[in-house]
């Protein structure tokens, strides 16, 4: 905001700077140091500052203090107690420790089994549906539908399908297939693991169907014509036309499903409710159960500022590697 | 370029597969909505015993869905029609205007979007209950609260989406209003927005989305009072009875808004996602 205030004629030079005759096309319109780019951003910035950056330095000045039950109605009065929530739940010899490395190990194979799959389902999706038929259209609202649905409607349902006496599931494998003697838990033990990923890539995979089918608008068909004459097939199109074309949207969405799903609370939470079995127990769960169960708040932002630097690490070294690639092929 | 008999072998198994996977559960909570409850509760059957409609009719009475409701709805209108001015702005000025930190401003906002929940809804929860006990200002378990802190989490995804959206609109109309000697909020207002209603509606129903669906902050941020149906849909389930016919039937009455606003303007996400991502 600084250069801003130097140029307080700013509006008033604007007109004439605007006049389409020395104007290139490049650079629309405004002089360099305008105001009024800042005044139509500030009730974004303020928004954002107030609901994700201040939190997020108080977040970090709480991981710092012993913030339990009695400080919570006042929590000037917590004393500073430095690293010590770090040590506390990131020591992995003790046992919160241990517990944090499960749950982060689970995290991580839920996220990346659940980008996999939502990833294939979509590109396939997206893939079929390039070509035009009858009932395409249809086909096309009702794969977007489960995105569509509220999170919580959504899995609700499925927790519903996933009961063990009287749920769809048990009842096609056990009556009707006859797969199984037993009628097993899905909800809990070590099945539990897998119904939270199904939920998730049947929540997830629309997304990536409709960005990949965004990005397929972008493929200029004569690519496929002449791939088409050089005899190519189905496989040898999809690989030398299809996924390179697709390589952009490819990185954005690889990443960004990947920390969502990392993030993921809502699926568990509904599924399971506030303590999730122990083979599902991803981080954030963890995080919300020993913060609003034991109230001890210092140890769960310690545990928060953890993910986050992981998250920023992750993202980082993905763009670094990522933008490495592209421009080797270039 | 012609379709083979393998390739039209592939396309259908892979159609199939794909609609059985998303149409059971859909299935499954459409006929369960339309069951008696003794049918939910002795083992699943593919079709009610006798179809019936009392589950609609009990569902507003086992729980005070009426108020949810009410509360979801309020809650994720304001959030949504103020999310939407706000990016509005943000997005004209990152798209028409070159100006110090305008990068800076796209990577910080997009990146927020990555940020755990968790990670701020411990501060946000002390912040809101310390400025209530302090200044009276009461943002924790108020609707207010919800709304504020709703409209930011749709923000930097609409903000992207709209400046897709105005990127596309030719800069020419805006040169040609500048002659005619309109200022930038009437460039906005009269040539970039009219261009860009698709746009601002799929925007909006995103946001609108966004708060309707959100679980996190509304079971932490939330009392009896201001609960919203993401919360309130588990109050089906009692110490003596889950009541499944029931939380189907509402579960189906609060996805059809959404589903049915989303799908009508996908072709707008997609353009809006095209625009956005593919740069």
């Amino acid at each position: 905001m600084a250069t801003s205030t130097t140029a307080p004629d700013a509006d008033r030079r604007e007109p004439r700077a605007g006049s389409p005759a020395r104007r290139p096309a490049r650079r629309p319109r405004g002089p360099r140091r305008s105001l009024l780019p800042y005044l139509l951003l500030a009730p974004a910035i303020v928004l954002e500052l107030a609901i994700h950056v201040v939190p997020m330095v108080v977040g970090v000045w709480m991981s710092l203090l012993e913030l339990t039950q009695f400080h919570i109605r006042d929590w000037s009065t917590a004393p500073f107690i430095g690293l010590e929530n770090y040590r506390a739940t990131l020591d992995l010899n003790s046992a919160a420790g241990k517990e944090l490395l499960h749950s982060f190990w689970v995290t991580l194979a839920y996220s990346l089994l659940s980008v996999g799959f939502a990833w294939l389902l979509g590109i396939s999706a997206a893939v079929v549906l390039q070509r035009p038929f009858r009932g395409r259209a249809i086909l096309r609202a009702l794969f977007l539908t489960p995105y569509a649905l509220p999170v919580y409607a959504a899995v609700i349902t499925w927790s519903f399908l996933l009961q063990r006496d009287t749920g769809l599931v048990n009842h096609v494998l056990v009556d009707q297939l006859g797969l199984l003697n037993e009628r097993p838990f899905w909800l809990i033990g070590d099945n539990s693991f897998w119904s939270l990923l199904v939920v998730s890539v049947w929540r997830n995979w629309p997304f990536a169907f409709l960005c990949l089918m965004a990005g397929l608008q972008n493929v200029p068909g004569e690519l496929y014509e002449a791939a088409a004459i050089d005899g190519a097939g189905f496989w040898r199109r999809l690989r030398s036309v299809t996924l390179p074309m697709l390589r952009p949207v490819n990185l954005v969405l690889l990443l960004v499903l990947f920390l969502w799903t990392f993030n993921d609370f809502n699926t568990p939470f509904v599924l399971f409710g506030g303590s999730a079995p122990e083979q599902a127990d991803l981080i954030s769960i963890h995080i919300y159960r020993s913060s609003f169960k034991t109230w001890d708040f210092g140890s769960g932002s310690a545990m928060s500022v953890a993910l986050l630097l992981f998250l920023l690490v992750v993202s980082a070294a993905y763009l670094l590697i990522t933008n490495r690639r592209r421009d080797d092929h270039a | 370029m012609r379709e083979t008999a393998g390739e039209r072998w592939g396309r259908r198994i892979v159609l199939t597969l794909l609609t059985l996977f998303v149409v059971i559960p859909l299935y499954v909570m459409v006929t369960s909505a339309a069951k008696p409850l003794q049918d939910v509760q002795n083992g699943f059957t593919w079709w009610p015993s006798r179809p019936t409609l009392q589950p609609f009719i009990d569902m507003w009475s086992t729980v005070p869905l009426a108020r949810y409701l009410v509360n979801s709805l309020v809650v994720s209108s304001i959030a949504a029609i103020c999310s939407v001015v706000v990016a509005i702005f943000a997005a004209f000025a990152v798209s028409r205007y070159r100006f110090r930190g305008r990068g800076v401003f796209s990577v910080t906002v997009l990146s927020t979007q990555m940020f755990p929940g968790i990670l701020f809804l411990l501060p946000l929860f002390l912040i809101y209950v310390n400025l209530g006990n302090a200044t009276g200002i009461e943002l924790y378990a108020s609707r207010t609260g919800l709304v504020i802190t709703y409209l930011t989490f749709s923000l930097p995804f609409s903000i992207w989406m709209l400046v897709g959206y105005f990127d596309s609109i030719p800069r020419g109309l805006d040169e040609a209003a500048q002659v005619d000697g309109a200022g930038p909020l009437r460039t906005l207002f009269q040539v970039i927005l009219p261009a860009a209603v698709p746009g601002v509606v799929a925007v909006t129903v995103y946001a609108f989305m966004t708060a309707w669906g959100e679980v996190l902050f509304a079971s932490v941020m939330t009392d009896e009072g201001s609960r919203t149906l993401a919360v309130g849909l588990q109050g089906y389930s009692t110490q003596f009875n889950v009541y499944w016919n029931q939380i189907m039937a509402a579960s189906l009455v609060v996805s059809i808004p959404v589903v049915v606003g989303f799908l009508a303007l996908q072709r707008y996400f997609v353009a809006g996602l095209t625009a956005g991502a593919v740069k």
